[in-house]
């Protein structure tokens, strides 16, 4: 009780924000029981029947299950491919920069995409690559080829949010990176440099490793997130022309729940991606802890 | 010696212009969309690809602002961004001061409470029915209290106020300060470069959502602007054909779309300085704490 009053006006302040994350994190969680049952908008939460595990052996079994499975990990593993490694070359390029002002330049240019939104970055694509007068189609025009339709064009959809990705994050991803060098030792180098070694000795005994912490940490983010394969970018970037090939967990989602209301099936698969999103975290957590020290 | 310091010379080279067309190709976009979004019509008939065009037209720019709503959209957006951020402000800072106190009983397990959330979520459609539950729905409000507070913010500005020295707050304390006051005169000045970090970071998810505004809105008077700039382009498959060939106007179609995604680009460039800096800064912070 003294505790109670001695801390008061901690507890109080702490409230506002403790009711924000009890009611709109811990509830929806609760929500998950509605997978379990078989949810009527009309019926309400208490009165809808239940369903046992039906809807997740209904998802599991959908003619769909495969190909939004096998959307979300191949988009998914082509970014992290392409996505980890960009950042940590633009950074080890940047590193060997001696001019002040233009690794600042470069740095300043290669940051923007990162603050625009994907709606932003669709209207850029629309400008450069709509099929009737976007640039990149205008000058395969004029060069005597076929235009290609590359905003609807299944082939194209994959390629299109793997680059589009890549350009937007690797200048932000080199941040990171160029901390963690900057914080390298400047006589490793020396002493490499007297011992003979090459530039690219110098780069695979001392830069490397230097930053292997810092890689190792974000590839566990990645790969616990490998689930999301980035909804906002798809969400704008799919439409009915290329959803096959580009028809993730997430978007799948919405469409079932929020505009055909099978509200129970989406929540189902919405726990289902969680706790494997949850599992996959939790254990690369303790795989990068064993490893710490013992992959150079 | 003499040809590896060569070799190193054509690689140091080879490196900086690597890099000079890295940037060129983060930039070239926004240059493009600028240029289009001046073009008029006949010159992109006349001339076919258009970079720097002879003349301008501000057609496309009126257009969008009158007839599609846009300036609407400003309003929504602008109201989210700024009562948005405020209250995001204030909701993560009262939290993360009571929780950066290592004496105050309960904290552990109250960190676990917020800790948690970020490896497990409810997902989309419980979070959906909650707001509508809420009766958040067709409000400005289902922008705004869904996204109260990031944990990942609260866990910075924590981090940061336990670095703080605590002589300072004892001694204000000593003084006859009370904790509102210790709290707002001497530990918020001793934090805005955090605070204006996680503002920062905060604006601009509020400036840059665009979903939450699809799945809440449905009255199309609160449509913030990047919901309309996404109708407004993805218009194209309907309507680019048309535009097109329809020479008669000042400016095509495709230039209307990209004065409407230059209009959303603008306010983030103008702000792109401090962005740059701080973010910066605010991703170094998070890391440290791992």
């Amino acid at each position: 009780m003294r505790n109670l009053k001695k801390h008061r006006f901690m507890y109080m302040i702490l409230l506002p924000g403790l009711l924000y994350f009890v009611v709109y994190k811990y509830v929806p969680m609760l929500g998950l029981i509605i997978a379990f049952k078989d949810y009527k908008l009309m019926l309400g939460f208490w009165d809808s029947p239940w369903a046992g595990w039906h809807n997740f052996t209904q998802f599991m079994q959908g003619v769909y299950f495969w190909d939004i499975m096998a959307n979300t990990l191949l988009i998914s593993l082509y970014k992290l491919l392409f996505g980890f490694t960009a950042p940590i070359v633009l950074a080890l390029m940047l590193n060997e920069v001696r001019t002040e002002w233009f690794k600042r330049s470069v740095q300043t240019l290669t940051y923007l995409p990162h603050f625009v939104s994907w709606v932003i970055v669709y209207g850029l694509m629309v400008a450069l690559l709509s099929p009737g007068d976007g640039l990149v189609n205008q000058l395969l025009q004029a060069s005597g080829f076929q235009t290609i339709a590359f905003l609807t064009e299944p082939e194209w959809i994959r390629p299109l949010i793997v680059t589009s990705d890549v350009w937007k994050e690797t200048g932000w991803g080199a941040i990171l990176y160029l901390a963690a060098l900057s914080g390298i030792d400047p006589s490793l180098y020396e002493a490499a440099r007297i011992d003979g070694a090459s530039k690219g000795r110098q780069i695979w005994h001392v830069t490397l490793p230097g930053i292997r912490n810092v890689m190792i940490i974000l590839l566990i983010l990645k790969l616990s997130n490998i689930l999301d394969a980035g909804f906002d970018q798809i969400f704008m970037m799919a439409n009915v022309f290329n959803l096959e090939k580009a028809d993730i967990i997430d978007t799948w989602v919405y469409r079932e729940g929020l505009e055909r209301m099978n509200v129970s099936l989406a929540t189902a698969v919405g726990i289902f991606k969680s706790v494997i999103a949850f599992v996959l975290v939790v254990g690369a957590n303790k795989v990068a802890k064993r490893f710490d020290g013992q992959i150079w | 010696m003499s040809t590896t310091s060569k070799r190193e010379k054509l690689l140091q080279g080879v490196n900086y212009a690597a890099l000079l067309l890295a940037g060129l190709i983060c930039l070239f976009p926004f240059f493009y969309v600028l240029s289009v979004s001046f073009t008029p019509a006949a010159e992109v008939v006349r001339r076919g690809v258009v970079l720097i065009p002879e003349q301008i037209t501000l057609y496309a720019y009126n257009q969008v602002l009158q007839g599609y709503g846009l300036g609407n959209a400003y309003q929504v957006t602008l109201f989210r961004t700024l009562v948005g951020t405020g209250l995001n402000l204030v909701f993560t800072i009262l939290m993360a001061y009571a929780l950066s106190k290592k004496s105050l009983p309960g904290r552990a397990p109250l960190l676990m409470i917020v800790i948690f959330t970020m490896l497990f979520n409810g997902g989309l459609i419980p979070t959906y029915l909650l707001t509508r539950y809420l009766g958040l729905l067709d409000t400005v409000w289902a922008l705004i209290v869904p996204g109260l507070i990031s944990a990942f913010n609260l866990i910075i500005v924590k981090g940061f106020f336990e670095q703080l020295p605590q002589e300072i707050e004892e001694s204000a304390k000593v003084d006859g300060a009370g904790d509102m006051r210790v709290l707002w005169r001497i530990v918020l000045p001793l934090s805005m470069p955090v605070i204006a970090t996680i503002g920062l970071f905060y604006a601009v998810f509020h400036w840059n959502s665009y979903f939450d505004g699809i799945m809440y809105i449905r009255d199309q008077q609160l449509y913030p602007l990047q919901v309309v700039l996404r109708n407004i382009l993805l218009n194209f498959q309907t309507q680019t054909a048309d535009a097109v060939s329809d020479t008669t106007l000042p400016a095509s179609f495709l230039s209307i779309q990209m004065a409407a995604v230059m209009l959303s680009t603008v306010p983030i460039l103008l702000v792109y300085p401090f962005l740059q800096r701080h973010f910066a800064k605010g991703v170094l912070l998070g890391s440290v704490k791992g």
